[in-house]
């Protein structure tokens, strides 16, 4: 090995071993900050879930800890992937259950809903986890932006009678918005779809044993 | 002194990041959408840029040319992911509207631009404040932008103020009442490349005025004071 080959090799050495430290260093840096935060934002993401479930069902009514009593199930009319049911029992009775997230294709993107379901088939309400409809037209379910999504709790199956679960544009009780149809429609067809999966299923999922390890805090 | 002085004004307005240099627009023309979601981007880029410029001015003499621009990355890409932890830990709710664009600061090219052009020059004080002052300029185009969207596509300013510090100010915003509906082309994307043409064209013209009476000045210094400098036009 000549003098210029060793000469490049202890270059080549050099660079890597500064950028091996920075790598090291860098990653000591977000560890260090992870180890610092995880707790905190497990805890936020727990937080937000259960704000969004005692919306739905009240939080006085309910007895047990609902973060554990949970349950998978597999229905293609509530979403194509796997949708979590929470079941929140009061003294344990059967309270309501929480069908999360309840997905449907929008007019932009998926809806992604929350829909509460009280043991006596009314709806404790619906909210809108996320989705990506038009910003200032379809985006008026989104609680935030209207009422619209809260004129859902304490209907069932009887009120309106199925046949009217639609937008007004179709014959049915509920508001559509001004340029945007598509967006209620879909999601007055998900919950409609809730309603009806829950009036025939309602003892089984009441009755499933809880599943082991639930998440701890569901990611929303 | 004057150097210091010079390295905020640029920040701020003569090279301002957004304005002039015209970096970093995908955040910015995405995030825009309110004046609370710009400050929030913009005081994470703040802290990304102070915090990587710092670094990057402390190494410079030890790290090697050949891998110097891969250990800028490294440093901004660590410093962000730091950032991105400690909003999910602190702001959740600004976290969560913010989303994919706290992560991609680390595209922002402002902040590894300022890393090679300044920070790797120069002593780790004046980098320091370069950082910040090129941070702050870009937070308020940020928050001028938003502000505009948000007052003419739906009405109001400074909502969600309570995401950022804390439910005590949630009725702090101002709103120009329900019978305002908005203008939703203002919150839509073009909306953001509408705001920001104006930005431009705005700073544009009041450069112009400054130039044209510091001309004026010029003239008149060297004039002596018989021969009166024209009257101004306008």
């Amino acid at each position: 090995m000549d003098e210029r080959t060793r000469q490049m090799l202890r270059e080549i050495l050099l660079s890597a071993t500064v950028l091996g430290v920075f790598g090291i260093l860098g990653a000591a840096l977000v560890a260090f900050t992870w180890s610092a935060t995880a707790e905190r934002i497990a805890l936020n993401e727990r937080e937000m879930f259960l704000r969004n479930v005692y919306k739905l069902v009240p939080r006085e009514e309910i007895t047990n800890d609902l973060l554990k009593d949970v349950i998978t199930i597999e229905a293609p009319t509530l979403s194509d992937a796997p949708v979590k049911v929470y079941r929140a029992r009061r003294n344990g009775q059967p309270l309501a259950l929480i069908f999360s997230p309840v997905q449907r294709p929008g007019y932009a993107g998926p809806i992604r809903l929350m829909v509460g379901v009280r043991a006596d088939g009314t709806l404790g309400g619906v909210r809108v986890l996320s989705h990506s409809e038009t910003p200032g037209l379809g985006d008026k379910i989104d609680e935030e932006k209207s009422d619209w999504i809260l004129g859902f709790s304490g209907r069932s199956l009887d009120d309106p009678p199925l046949e009217k679960w639609k937008v007004k544009k179709d014959g049915g009780v509920f508001d559509q918005f001004t340029g945007a149809t598509i967006t209620p429609r879909k999601v007055v067809a998900a919950v409609t779809d809730t309603l009806l999966y829950f009036r025939k299923e309602k003892e089984r999922l009441f009755a499933l044993p809880a599943e082991e390890n639930p998440p701890n805090a569901p990611k929303h | 002194m004057s150097d210091y002085r010079r390295i905020i004004a640029d920040g701020l307005w003569t090279n301002n990041q957004a304005l002039v240099a015209l970096l970093g627009l995908c955040p910015l023309l995405a995030v825009s959408s309110t004046l609370v979601n710009g400050l929030g981007l913009g005081l994470a880029t703040t802290s990304v840029l102070v915090a990587s410029n710092v670094t990057v001015s402390f190494i410079r003499n030890w790290v090697r040319q050949e891998v110097r621009l891969p250990v800028f990355v490294l440093v901004i890409a660590s410093f962000v992911t730091a950032v991105e932890l400690a909003m999910n830990a602190w702001f959740h709710d600004l976290y969560k509207i913010l989303g994919i664009f706290i992560p991609l600061i680390v595209t922002n090219c402002t902040i590894v631009g300022r890393a090679e052009a300044f920070a790797s020059r120069n002593p780790v004080p004046a980098a320091a404040l370069d950082g910040l002052a090129m941070g702050l300029g870009f937070t308020l185009v940020l928050m001028v932008l938003g502000g505009l969207r948000e007052l003419v596509g739906q009405g109001t300013l400074l909502s969600g103020l309570h995401l950022m510090f804390g439910e005590n100010l949630r009725d702090f915003s101002f709103s120009l009442g329900s019978d305002y509906h908005g203008l939703i082309l203002a919150i839509l994307p073009p909306g953001a490349f509408f705001g920001l043409g104006l930005l431009i064209a705005l700073k544009y013209v009041i450069d112009r005025k400054i130039e044209q009476r510091a001309a004026r000045r010029n003239t008149e210094t060297e004039a002596p004071s018989g021969t009166a400098a024209p009257a101004a036009e306008g």
